[in-house]
Formats: C-alpha cells, sequence, structure tokens
C-alpha cells in the first residue's frame, strides 16, 4: 500500500471517529434541550407569581424599602456573567462574555468600578488568563442548574448589595445572560437586577387592576420576604435560560461538526480512491512495461 | 357557593391546583384561615403545614418551608420555597 494512500486512510478512519464523537454529543444536546426547555416552563408559575405580587405591591405603596431605592451614586456595579462549564458550543461562551465586556466598558465610561461574578468555567478560565480579578465563581452544573445555586448567588449579591460602598459593598447589579428565543435564536442579555425598576404605566381598558392587598404581618416585613425571593427567581430564571441556550447552541455546534466530519470523509475518500487508483495504473503501466522490454528482447 | 380557586407552586415546579372550600395556612404571626369571599391580602408564610379543603375530596395537607400566599377575588396563590403534598394529593393534580 502506497505511503499516500496510508496517510488518507488514517485521515478517514480518525474523522470517523471524530464524527461519531460529534453525532453523539449532537444526540444528547438534542434530548436535554427539551428538558431544558420544560424547566423553563416548568419554573414559569412561581416566576409569575412573585412578579405579580411585586408589582402589586409597588403600585400601591410609595415602597421605601433599600432594595428599590435608587442610590444617590452609584461608584460600583456587581456584573454577573452567566457562561457554561464546557465548550463545544460554538460561540455560546464568547459571545456572552462579549456582551459582559461591552458592559463592563459602558459602565467604566460612566465611572463605575466594577465587581464581577462569574457563572461556569469558561467565564473562570477567560478571567485566570487574563489575570483579572473577580469576586466569586460558581462552577458545575450550567447546562442543568438547581434552585440551590441560585439561591446561593442571589444571597451572596444581597449581601453586597446591603453592604456599603467604603466597605466594598456594590451599588446595582447586572446580569448577563444569553436569551433563549428558539433553537436558532439565542440572544446574549443584559438585564439590571437591583434596584429594582419600578415603572409607572399608564392604565389602560385592558390591564388587569390589581388587587388592594393587605399585609400580614407588615408591609416592611413582607417586603423583606417577597424581594429576595424575586432576586432567586429572576436569576433561576436567567440560569435555565441559559441552560437552554447552551444547550441549543452546543446542538446547532455539534450538528455543523458532524455535518463537516461527513464531508471530509467523503472528500478523503475520494482522494484515496484516486491515490489507489493512480497506484493501481502505475503498476499496470510497469508490468506492461516490463513485459515489453521482455517481448522486445 | 362560591369557590377558592388555589394554586401551589414551587421554586421549579408547579406543584397543585383546583377548587377549594377553605385554606389554612400559617403565617410568621400566627395561623390564618381564608374562605371564599375573603379580602385581599399578601402575607409571609411560615415553616409549617398547609391545610386544603378541596371541593371534592379529602383534605390534603402540604408542607413548605417559608415563602409567601396571596389572596385575592377568591384567588388564591400561595408561593413556596420548597412545597411537598403530604397525602392524597392526587384528587386535584393535574
Amino acid at each position: 500500500m502506497g505511503a499516500q494512500l496510508r496517510v488518507y486512510r488514517q485521515k478517514i478512519n480518525s474523522t470517523k471517529s471524530m464524527g461519531k464523537l460529534f453525532k453523539a454529543m449532537e444526540l444528547i444536546a438534542t434530548s436535554r434541550i427539551s428538558k431544558a426547555r420544560s424547566r423553563v416552563a416548568a419554573s414559569l408559575p412561581y416566576a409569575n407569581a412573585i412578579t405579580r405580587a411585586v408589582s402589586a405591591v409597588a403600585s400601591q405603596t410609595e415602597i421605601d424599602h433599600p432594595l428599590t431605592t435608587e442610590p444617590e451614586q452609584v461608584r460600583r456595579a456587581a456584573v454577573l456573567i452567566m457562561s457554561s462549564d464546557r465548550g463545544l458550543a460554538g460561540a455560546y461562551s464568547t459571545s456572552v462574555i462579549k456582551q459582559a465586556e461591552q458592559l463592563h466598558e459602558l459602565l467604566r465610561s460612566e465611572g463605575k468600578e466594577v465587581k464581577a461574578y462569574l457563572v461556569g468555567n469558561k467565564a473562570e478560565q477567560y478571567y485566570q488568563f487574563r489575570d483579572r480579578p473577580f469576586e466569586r465563581s460558581w462552577l458545575g452544573n450550567t447546562d442543568a442548574p438547581v434552585f440551590e445555586t441560585a439561591r446561593e448567588i442571589g444571597a451572596t449579591l444581597l449581601e453586597d448589595f446591603a453592604t456599603a460602598y467604603e466597605e466594598n459593598g456594590v451599588d446595582e447589579i447586572h446580569i448577563v445572560y444569553t436569551r433563549f428565543q428558539s433553537m436558532v435564536v439565542q440572544e446574549p442579555t443584559v438585564i439590571r437586577l437591583l434596584p429594582l425598576e419600578v415603572v409607572d404605566e399608564e392604565a389602560d381598558a385592558g390591564s388587569e387592576l390589581l388587587p388592594l392587598y393587605e399585609f400580614e404581618p407588615e408591609t416592611e416585613q413582607v417586603l423583606d420576604a417577597l424581594l429576595p425571593r424575586y432576586i432567586e427567581s429572576r436569576i433561576f430564571a436567567a440560569m435555565l435560560q441559559a441552560a437552554a441556550s447552551e444547550l441549543a447552541a452546543r446542538q446547532k455546534a455539534m450538528k455543523s461538526a458532524s455535518d463537516n466530519a461527513d464531508d471530509l470523509v467523503d472528500k478523503y475518500t475520494r482522494l484515496s480512491n484516486t491515490a489507489r487508483q493512480a497506484e493501481i495504473t502505475q503498476e499496470l503501466s510497469e508490468i506492461v512495461a516490463g513485459a515489453d522490454s521482455l517481448n522486445a528482447s | 357557593m362560591a369557590e377558592l380557586e388555589v394554586e401551589i407552586v414551587a421554586a421549579d415546579h408547579f406543584v397543585w391546583s383546583g377548587a377549594a372550600t377553605m385554606v389554612k395556612g400559617r403565617t410568621t404571626d400566627g395561623e390564618i384561615g381564608i374562605l371564599p369571599g375573603h379580602s385581599p391580602v399578601l402575607a409571609v408564610l411560615a415553616e409549617g403545614e398547609l391545610a386544603i379543603e378541596p371541593v371534592s375530596g379529602s383534605r390534603i395537607s402540604v408542607q413548605v418551608d417559608g415563602g409567601f400566599f396571596s389572596v385575592d377575588s377568591n384567588r388564591v396563590v400561595i408561593v413556596a420555597d420548597n412545597a411537598k403534598v403530604a397525602d392524597s394529593a392526587s384528587a386535584g393534580t393535574r
């Protein structure tokens, strides 16, 4: 067997085995997406109930709660970046980190210091490689987040939010995550988590009137209990969306990778066929030439 | 007679919903009972047991560890951090 032919055969074999791997990862991602999406759907009732309660509270009382009052001067902002733990998901982590960098620039240009909180291995690697400081990172389970992580993140952020600027606290909190729009579109998104934005809206005929609640035990205590839950549920919702996006991105990346592998196998098969044919032709012409020279003598 | 429309949700899943004639819960101040026609309330739940008297079937008790609930126009939404239906819950689940 000729050297060239052997090289092609090796390439075909290695491409085939990689193709199998990509295919398997694609299938795994596909099977997990539906689960991730149903988890997004499952978390909706909770998020809706909380949002409704928060907006009811916000619309009827003059809220004077540390979580909703805008600080006079924002000097330090926290940015929570949700990336993935593993690669092989195309531009998923890159694009969310890029979005975070833009936010970073924006906040800096407004004269704010930025403290980074990271979710996922990829963001941590990005920061470590560039020797940039970050406050805390949470690793593991980015493709199947659990509520405990969201609670932990919420607690950490709230604690820093409650701390004064002078003691290394933050004045506002942003989240950068990837919003799952559809199987093909996932969009890096920035939301401001804290302070909450209380939006004044003109009531029209279609909008539902929010009930006038009594509070049990006290307005203050209800808010104290309500707002952290609201934050947690927002963080958890973002994590679930990010997980669904990660899986969709991975599925897409792996699909094109396995398609490319198939194309490469086709190409190398053709090349190896050509090489084999050339070898045969050469051998034939050598035999014919040899026979000719024997006849001639 | 009017009925209460009850919905229990936990952080990452839907727990129970159905019609009920009475809901009894424990707030941080003490027990509170909700009957149809109750005025709107937003209350903080303490850790403990909730009792729901469904329209049909036997009483359901739900174990919660913190959360809050809201009542408005006969709609009761119980938002729990973690909720577990103790027994005979199959009647109203969907």
